[in-house]
Order: C-alpha cells, then sequence, then structure tokens
C-alpha cells in the first residue's frame, strides 16, 4: 500500500531549556524559549513557521506562543490528547500538515512545571468524581503510579516478571543520564542495592520505578524532506507514524476490558511497521515512554521485539544498555533519569540518534522507535537517518 | 462530608444506580437490556449491540482478588493517615472480565489499613461488605471463609 507521509518530512531543528525544579520562568516563557532555541537550531526564522502542534494539556493557547515568538501567519494548528501519550502524535500531525501542505514549517512543543505540586493533575481535589475516576480513586488508588503498580503486579503474576527485572530498566537509564550532562541524573549514580532497598511508592513499585518530577521544556521543527535538504542539520526523517486508543481501552486504569495486559502500543505497532519499511529485528536503538518502569517490558513487548510475556526477562544481560545491549533504550536517560516532561524528551534523543550526536550514540542505527505513553492513548514514531 | 476522601458524585449521569444501590446494601451491575451484555464501569451505549437500553442486576457480591497495590506516601493527608494501605481490583464471579477496584479489609467494619500487606494472595476469595464514608457507600471485600 501507498504510506503517504513516510520519509515525506523531517525534523530539522530541536531546542531544549534548563531541566529543573522551581525553574523560575512561567511555562509560556520556557515553551517560547524552547521554541526559539529550535528555529534557530534549524536556521530559519520565526517568520517562516506556519504550524503549531500541542499537547491538549499544555497550559497556554497557541496565540500566546505565536505572539510571542513573533510568527507570521500560522495556517495549521492542533492537539494531541491523553497526556503522555501524545508526545509522538504531536510530531505525527506536524508530519502530516506540512506533508499535505496545510503549512510548511511546523513547530511541536511541551512545556511542564511538573515539579510544582498543583500541576500534578491527580492532586486536584475540590470536587466530587463522576465519570472514570470514580472507579478507582474513591478506593485509595489516587496516583498515576497507583493505576500502573495494579496492572504491575498482575503481570509479575501472570509472566513471572521481577523487581530484578524492573532494576534492570532503571539501571539502564540511569547509566545512560550518568553519560548526559544535560540530564536531571547526571551525577547520580544508581546502583542494584540502592534500587532493591529504596522505599515503596506504590507495591511492588519503588521509589526508582517512578519517573523524575520535572521543570522545562522541549521544541522541534518540522519541514519537509525537499526543505530539510537545504537546512543546516542532518535531517531526522519520520519514516513512519501511528496512533492508537485500542479498543476497550479505559485511560490508565485499564482493568475493565478483556484483556488488561495487551496494552495501547499493541494497536499501535501494527499499523506503524505496516507504514515501515523496517522490522523489529531492524531497529537497534529505542526511546521507550517510561513514566514508570513496568511499562518498559509491555512496550517492548507490543513494539514487537519479543513476545508476549517476555518482554520482563528481555531485560535480562544487559540488552537495554549501551553500547553492547541488543536495543540500547533512553540513551539520554528517559523520564526516570533524564527528565520527565511528558516523554517530548525522548523525541529530541531521538532525533539526536539520527543526527549521530547522543552522548550515549548507538553507531550505524539507521532508525530509531520513539514511543509515548503506555497505558493511555498512544503514537509512535520511527525516524531514520 | 468531612472525612477528606475523594468520593463519588452521588448524581453522575452513569453511575447514580450504582451507588443508590450500594446504599441499599446491594451491589449493581448495568446490564443492556437488548443483548444481556453487561457493563462495568456503567456508561450510556452497549458496546456490543448500541442499544441505549439498560437494567441494573444484583450480583451476588462474590469474587476472586485480580491484582493489588500497597500505596505508600506521599498521598493526599487523609489517605497518608492510613498508608499503607491496599487497594484491590476483584474480578466478579458472574464473570471475571467484569472487575470492580475496592479495599481488602477484616472486618465489615474494618479500616483499608488493617490486612496484612504480605498475606494479600491474588486468585484469593472474597465477597463484598459496605462501609458508610460521608453520605457515600462504598463496596470494599472481606476474604470469603472457607
Amino acid at each position: 500500500m501507498t504510506t503517504p507521509i513516510k520519509d515525506r518530512t523531517a525534523i530539522v531543528g530541536i531546542g531544549q531549556t534548563a531541566f529543573g525544579k522551581g525553574l523560575p520562568d512561567s511555562e509560556l516563557s520556557l515553551a517560547c524559549q524552547a521554541i526559539s532555541m529550535a528555529i534557530d537550531d534549524a536556521g530559519l526564522r520565526p517568520a517562516d513557521v506556519d504550524g503549531l502542534v500541542m499537547y491538549s494539556m499544555e497550559n497556554m493557547r497557541e496565540v500566546e506562543v505565536a505572539r510571542n515568538l513573533g510568527l507570521g501567519d500560522v495556517t495549521y494548528f492542533g492537539e494531541v490528547g491523553y497526556g503522555g501519550g501524545a508526545g509522538c502524535g504531536t510530531i505525527g500531525h506536524a508530519a502530516m500538515a506540512v506533508a499535505t501542505g496545510q503549512c510548511e514549517v511546523a513547530v511541536a512543543w511541551r512545556a511542564r512545571k511538573r515539579a510544582a505540586k498543583t500541576s500534578r493533575p491527580w492532586a486536584n481535589v475540590n470536587q466530587r468524581l463522576s465519570g472514570p475516576t470514580q472507579w478507582s480513586r474513591t478506593f485509595g488508588l489516587l496516583r498515576p503510579v497507583d493505576e500502573i503498580a495494579m496492572l504491575a503486579r498482575r503481570y509479575m503474576h501472570e509472566f513471572g516478571a521481577t523487581r530484578e527485572h524492573l532494576a534492570n530498566v532503571a539501571l539502564a537509564f540511569r547509566a545512560h543520564a550518568n553519560r548526559n550532562p544535560h540530564a536531571t541524573m547526571y551525577e547520580k549514580r544508581l546502583t542494584r542495592e540502592d534500587y532493591l532497598k529504596a522505599r515503596w511508592i506504590s507495591e511492588p513499585l519503588c521509589l526508582f520505578d517512578n519517573c523524575l518530577e520535572t521543570d522545562g521544556a522541549l521544541a522541534v521543527v518540522i519541514v519537509s524532506a525537499e526543505r530539510a535538504r537545504d537546512l543546516r542539520q542532518p535531517p531526522a526523517y519520520v519514516h513512519a507514524f501511528a496512533q492508537s486508543i485500542p479498543r476497550q481501552h479505559q485511560v490508565m486504569t485499564n482493568y475493565f476490558c478483556d484483556d488488561p495486559l495487551l496494552g495501547p502500543s499493541h494497536a499501535c505497532a501494527r499499523l506503524l511497521w505496516k507504514h515501515s519499511d523496517f522490522t523489529p529485528a531492524d531497529v537497534r536503538v529505542a526511546q521507550l515512554y517510561d513514566a514508570f518502569s513496568p511499562l518498559i517490558p509491555l512496550s517492548l513487548e507490543g513494539y514487537g521485539f519479543c513476545k508476549r510475556g517476555e518482554g520482563a526477562a528481555f531485560t535480562d544481560d544487559g540488552a537495554l544498555e549501551w553500547p553492547h545491549g541488543r536495543l540500547p533504550t533512553n540513551t539520554a536517560g528517559g523520564g526516570m533519569s533524564e527528565a520527565y516532561v511528558h516523554g517530548f524528551n525522548l523525541i529530541l534523543e531521538g532525533v539526536r540518534q539520527m543526527r549521530g550526536t547522543s552522548t550515549s550514540q548507538v553507531e550505524g542505527a539507521e532508525c530509531c522507535l520513539v514511543t509515548s505513553g503506555e497505558g493511555v492513548p498512544t503514537s509512535a514514531l520511527l525516524l531514520r537517518r | 462530608m468531612e472525612s477528606g476522601f475523594l468520593l463519588p458524585d452521588l448524581e453522575d449521569d452513569d453511575a447514580a444506580p450504582f451507588w443508590a444501590g450500594t446504599a441499599r446494601g446491594e451491589l449493581l451491575v448495568q446490564a443492556c437490556t437488548s443483548c444481556g451484555r453487561r457493563r462495568v464501569p456503567p456508561r450510556p451505549m452497549c458496546p456490543a449491540c448500541r442499544s441505549v437500553c439498560h437494567a441494573w442486576q444484583p450480583l451476588s457480591g462474590r469474587g476472586t482478588i485480580w491484582s493489588f497495590v500497597v500505596a505508600h506516601p506521599p498521598l493526599l493527608p487523609a489517605y497518608q493517615a492510613v498508608a499503607p494501605y491496599n487497594v484491590i481490583t476483584v474480578a466478579l464471579d458472574e464473570d471475571p472480565q467484569l472487575r470492580l477496584v475496592g479495599n481488602l479489609v477484616a472486618r465489615p467494619d474494618g479500616p483499608i489499613n488493617e490486612v496484612d500487606p504480605s498475606t494479600i494472595r491474588i486468585g484469593e476469595p472474597v465477597r463484598v461488605v459496605f462501609q458508610q464514608v460521608d453520605d457515600v457507600h462504598l463496596p470494599r471485600w472481606m476474604r470469603e471463609r472457607t
């Protein structure tokens, strides 16, 4: 079949602010700074930008971004929902808009001051629960970690996964962060002993099974493949893109369907590989959404790197670790050790891998899989150099 | 109304009959009156046949533990005060694909932090009890004596 967006567009600019807690700048300011850096990185001007795609969860409007940056006439703008599931979706929507001529230079971004307690969605307790949350929060399943821990316990029970497997994930990403000077955990080592004695957050998950809480912003610029060839950076082509809301899905508390451990990545992966010239066996580096460590085995299974139930064992023998692992993953440290900005930092690391500028560069990787939230309506990208 | 726990809106469009049922000591499930399919959580349309007609059927209140967590701080204050506490997901005996989230308690009026978490096992049989918190009657679960 024809795949109208395959390799038609590329990410040609990336920008990011510092990561931290309690950054003084507002989310709007951080967003504008990251976008400004991405435009500069691409060698373009604000007046060139005519497309904007953001997360529905952004606490700002496109018009404010456009007015601050001095953009020209914007002819395409859109949003993608479901929090951490949106990241690759914003790139995919931008790519589709550029490929279909709705705009020529699109920007996608995520800005967040997550470290502020008021920014945590689960901390909003001002009203009675209605809709899906009443079936879980009422009973004290309050935080995203509690919601994923329920699936993680069942996963461990069904497939024999252990905390040692989850430690494999945390330790691999931390080791990558220790090589990335921009990572929050750049100078903080993590040992297996540290992991195993860490305090519980929601059993069976401990502190180090959780992502960080980060203030920061990141942005990318997307243009057509033709235009990309004239710009200053090596293009990271958008080879394939997919989204999924799997059948019967309930966001985060997906306990009410026939097969709760069959996550959104499975349906997303079917379309992604259908549109791709590559197969999972061709992928030598990946950026997998890691709000919580159990999402990694689920994603490894969903995207076809192993069979169902084998994702935990896949992480053994340093499989996720640069440079010798079979699939170095989250090579900048990921959400668990670089920064948690709803997964947008995974996209920038995918671009760096395609440019050859990662601090844990996988030599010879022709493509990089980037995924967004598992456990929510999700999206994924296959970037190629 | 001052427990500090997060509680449902008893006038929720889809769930009000469920909470009215728990107040009477009944565990109800929404079922399609066209094709008979039961659905949890409740919603306006049957995903099997697209009928908007439904009725609420009583359940036996028996099931097995499908999974569970033990929540530790940081938590909202009312929950932090009783942490660590368990949260369980129960697969209902009528159809194990129907599941409800709740808590395992040791007594009908016992707190959610009384059962030793290290003794909780997936697959344990449980039965429902109802506990009043503010103006809501919550289904919680006790071990089935075998």
